[in-house]
């Protein structure tokens, strides 16, 4: 292909690389679905199940508290997505083009860079009863104890789903500012300010279907997550019953070896339930464009917008603060001597905790680091390989939007979609009857599974959005398919190529079960040591592990904000917007 | 400061002298086989990473057997003894019969025995290690785990007894606290909100049912065999009446309950619950040296008895380095390691080791150790209550969620 110089790909190729990509990294899930579907139905001859039989499902439904446990999930997945998805459309109507918004941007590595856990965590630390909130309140009521509430764990999952709604916005605004360009959003404004529509209002009517159309897939692997999320869970949610998600991993953990049928079968419902959740948004689609066009046919301006825009900051400017309050709770932890309630602050401090942590602390990182840049590299690779393919399916697509088949996108976010617990076992089993002991490369290509989506995810729509017609300008000018890729390509969209790779790169950091599973507790990662280390419930290294979780994902998101910013600086146009 | 570094010292020259003594003992031919055979094998010692004082304890381990025996020991760090469990499922599932990843792993109870029902691990090894002669074997609970007999498949590591704590500078003296199940029932209901125990399964919530079942029980025989559901009810009945007693009166009402120990031990130092319990009896000496809990935190146990264990090693059985795994096994039951394991600076854990079948002067350091403030001495810690069959444990964590799950 580099050599012919005609800048011309023939289709059948192509077309080849699109399904290949994406088959290639479905099939370990759905290698890994077999492994459950079959113990689901009572086959697994090494715990003694020789015959097919419905008796898991028998179980399962016969457990005490299910369909509470499955509610929990639909509704977290359901409601995290949608406070998310509104406080970020209402952040930006309100305040796109605005300080408040360049600000935004600038606070976004920080609060990317955070792992999940962390950010429970910190929220716990800042809502629970014994926590900053309840500290500064103990002096003016005058309590010396906690007050017996249950607010962290609270039996509806309002805890667990504000964790979950701190860590998924800042995700959506990410994502949300790449699709911003590709939304035309001065025009429009223009044109729906001249009509007189207020700057929320046109904002929400004109610009936003613009930008959702884009984010849309983002936003449904946010309700898939939420749905089926495990750690956020274990700390913020309700423990009687917990979610669906939470008691699958006890199942499946569980010393009564037996209850890993019933867990399979747990591990099919809760594929049930992560389904539902996305049809029924997506009816909730419907009905939202619906809802929109009556709004517009009805006429009204909002041009009175008085407090509104100050109320649209609250959910983002919640969510940052509580992400950033809770990051410096958990450093002052990492460094406190004993510190009782209801002191706000430490009595005494040093860095012993620190001293301990730091010496081991690097070889994991190491690994980290190695597995997430290699793992972030070749997903960007296949993925480039991939948008490029189907692009090119459509040579003439000026102005048409490209997008990847149902097909295809239903393959690349199967990993997304399906819980991890619930396919990592039959993977498991697979790769260790291929003899395929535990390696870097081995985890690379685990973490590459899960890496690869997000990696897409981020990049589809900015791929797709670039004017083909400066290619079509290229080869006019004698280069070729390569040299454009190379050339025009790519360096016009460096921005949003270094943002998919610091998402891949976060996303490899902070997997936990394909690293100790497939990993064999061979090669620990800086995330299995902070996990084994959190379940020793010490506020000291837990402060410490999480900040040092944080370190490297956080190095990449700034790179990835900066490096455009100095490789174009002498460019007007290439500026970031 | 001054005082305990001369303590420390003339405790290295005992165990210099003491590992010198040991080095004297001609090994048997059969062990000299498993030593050449051990000698460049790498363990990958699975074990809870959760702590670390005992991570720290661990690495001290893997730095003896290397310099002593040429064994390499990873430590794997777990977060749940299950997900070991699950990678030899997975490898017995896929035929992985040798070259198993998993060589040595920290176990008891339900654990050992699901893997040992399942044929997950080696053969019988324990009672032929050299420093087995050392071993408590009076206590029953080194060869019989949860009423289920080790068969030698699991070597004891460390003693377990149900020890509470409470801190005295808001709850009072600790004479004062509660002294049988029936007490504390009584004390809880005096102070509303201020006790909890973890939701089963978790090991330590399980483990406090079983202590009120027992006291509760007027015949506790009856859980030395499997449980009977012709009688399960009658007989798990004043359990269920004491737990409806208690439920409106626990932290949060008992609408939640902590996640697990750590979580109980933060909560005492929050002042959110003010009775904790715990299955080490060091462990609120060691939380008040790492500043976790306050130092006006103090022990008390039931004088009627709480229920005790062991915890074991044990070797997977496609273990790659099963030699190298019992040499392991082994130094983990020497005087030495388990002295430092027993002194609260490193771990705190008790011994399995018998005081009277020790050479004197290991026995003079073991009385030497410093136990802290909070910790009180083995003769203070009370009868031991023995482990139901885990059978009943099963029934009960099914029945519990049934009535209080939901």
């Amino acid at each position: 292909m580099a050599g012919n110089g005609n800048g011309r790909l023939s289709k059948a190729p192509g077309a080849a690389i699109a399904l290949a990509v994406p088959a290639l990294l479905a099939l370990p899930v759905g290698v890994g679905l077999v492994g459950v579907v079959l113990p689901a139905f009572g086959y697994l001859p090494a715990l003694g199940g020789e015959a097919f039989s419905l008796a898991p499902f028998r179980q399962l439904l016969a457990t005490p508290g299910l369909g509470t446990s499955a509610l929990l999930s639909l509704a977290s997945g359901l409601v995290t997505t949608a406070i998310s998805t509104l406080g970020v459309a209402l952040f930006l109507a309100a305040f796109h083009g605005t300080a408040g918004d360049r600000l935004a941007r600038r606070l976004l590595a920080p609060l990317l860079a955070v792992p999940h856990a962390a950010a429970a965590f910190g929220l716990a630390f800042l809502i629970a009863p014994s926590g900053l909130v309840f500290r500064l309140l103990a002096e003016p009521l005058g309590f010396d104890r906690p007050p017996d509430l249950l607010i962290v764990g609270d039996p509806l999952g309002l805890a667990m789903m504000a964790g979950l709604i701190a860590k998924e916005m800042p995700f959506l605004l990410l994502v949300a500012f790449a699709a911003l360009p590709q939304a035309d959003p001065v025009r429009r404004m223009r044109l729906s300010a001249s009509l007189g529509y207020g700057r929320m209002a046109g904002f929400l009517l004109t610009v936003w279907p613009g930008v959702y159309r884009q984010i849309r897939l983002p936003v449904l692997a946010v309700a898939a997550y939420a749905s089926g999320v495990v750690d956020v869970a274990l700390i913020l949610g309700p423990s009687l019953p917990a979610p669906l998600a939470v008691r699958l991993v006890a199942w499946m953990n569980d010393p009564d070896l037996s209850l890993r049928f019933m867990a399979s079968a747990g591990a099919l419902l809760q594929l049930a339930v992560t389904g539902a959740v996305l049809l029924l948004w997506i009816a909730g689609e419907q009905l939202t464009a619906a809802l929109r066009r009556r709004v517009t046919g009805g006429g009204r301006r909002f041009a009175e917008e008085g407090a509104t825009r100050l109320a649209a900051s609250i959910p983002v400017a919640l969510a940052g603060a509580s992400v950033f309050f809770g990051l410096s709770w958990l450093f002052v932890w990492s460094i406190a001597g004993f510190w009782a309630f209801p002191d706000v602050l430490p009595p005494s401090a040093d860095l012993s905790t620190w001293s301990r942590v730091l010496p081991n602390a690097a070889g994991p990182l190491t690994t980290t680091f190695l597995v997430a840049i290699l793992s972030a590299s070749l997903a960007l690779v296949l993925v480039v390989m991939l948008l490029e393919a189907r692009r090119r399916q459509f040579p003439a697509a000026a102005g048409r939007a490209v997008r990847l088949s149902p097909a295809v996108a239903g393959l690349i976010y199967l990993p997304l979609i399906v819980p991890q617990i619930a396919f990592l076992f039959g993977l498991q089993v697979t790769l260790l009857s291929l003899d395929l002991g535990p390696s870097i490369p081995l985890l690379i290509a685990a973490h590459l599974v899960f890496v690869a989506p997000y990696v897409a995810l981020a990049l589809a729509d900015p791929w797709f959005a670039v004017d083909p017609r400066y290619e079509q300008v290229a080869a006019s000018l004698g280069h070729g398919a390569v040299a454009g890729l190379f050339r025009v390509r790519l360096p016009m969209l460096t921005h949003a190529v270094l943002t998919a790779l610091a998402i891949g790169f976060a996303t490899s950091v902070g997997q936990y079960l394909p690293t100790l599973l497939i990993g064999a507790g061979r090669l620990p990662t800086i995330t299995t040591e902070a996990v084994a280390l959190a379940s020793g419930g010490n506020r000291r290294v837990i402060g410490a592990y999480a900040l040092l979780q944080t370190l490297l994902p956080f190095l990449a998101f700034t790179l990835s904000g900066t490096l455009p910013r100095l490789l174009w600086r002498s460019r007007r146009a290439m500026k970031p917007a | 400061m001054v005082q305990n570094r001369v303590a420390a010292m003339a405790m290295a020259a005992s165990l210099v002298f003491a590992g010198g003594a040991w080095a004297q003992v001609a090994p048997d031919a059969a062990w000299q086989s498993v030593l050449d055979e051990a000698k460049g094998e790498t363990v990958y010692f699975n074990a809870w990473g959760g702590s670390q004082n005992i991570n720290d304890y661990i690495a001290w381990v893997g730095g003896e057997v290397k310099q002593r025996f040429g064994v390499t020991l990873n430590h794997v760090k777990l977060d749940d003894t299950a997900a070991a469990v699950a990678t030899v499922v997975a490898e017995k599932a896929a035929g992985k019969d040798t070259g198993g990843s998993i060589d040595l792993v920290w176990i008891n109870g339900e654990n050992f025995v699901a893997m040992q029902e399942q044929g997950l691990l080696a053969e019988g090894f324990a009672t032929e290690l050299p420093n087995w002669q050392y071993v408590d074997t009076s206590n029953p609970s080194v060869t019989v785990d949860f009423t289920v007999p080790t068969k030698g498949q699991e070597s004891p590591w460390g003693g377990a007894k149900l020890v509470f704590f409470s801190d005295t500078a808001r709850s009072g003296p600790v004479e004062a606290m509660p002294k049988s199940a029936g007490e504390l029932l009584e004390w809880a209901k005096a102070h509303p909100g201020r006790f909890s125990y973890p939701a089963p399964p978790d090991f330590i919530g399980s483990s406090f049912l079983k202590q009120v079942l027992i006291e509760t029980t007027p015949d506790p025989a009856v859980f030395q065999k499997p449980v009977d559901e012709a009688n399960f009810e009658a007989v798990t009945k004043p359990l269920w009446d004491w737990l409806d007693a208690i439920q409106p009166v626990l932290w949060r009402s008992g609408r939640d309950h902590p996640q697990n120990y750590p979580a109980m031990k933060q909560m005492l130092a929050d002042g959110e619950v003010e009775i904790i319990f715990a299955f080490n009896p060091a462990e609120a000496s060691s939380a008040i040296a790492a500043g976790e809990l306050p130092d006006t935190v103090r022990s008390f146990t039931f004088p009627g008895g709480t229920l005790g264990n062991t915890h074991f090693v044990a070797i997977p059985f496609n273990s790659s380095a099963k030699a190298a795994a019992k040499v392991v096994a082994d130094f983990l039951i020497s005087s030495e390691a388990q002295l430092r394991k027993e002194d609260p600076r490193y771990w705190g854990d008790p011994t399995v080791l018998a005081m009277d079948k020790l050479p004197e002067d290991d026995r003079d350091a073991f009385a030497a150790i410093d136990r802290g403030i909070a910790t009180l001495p083995p003769s203070q810690l009370g009868p031991v209550l023995a482990e139901p069959h885990s059978s009943w444990m099963t029934r009960i964590e099914e029945e519990w969620k049934r009535r209080y799950g939901n």
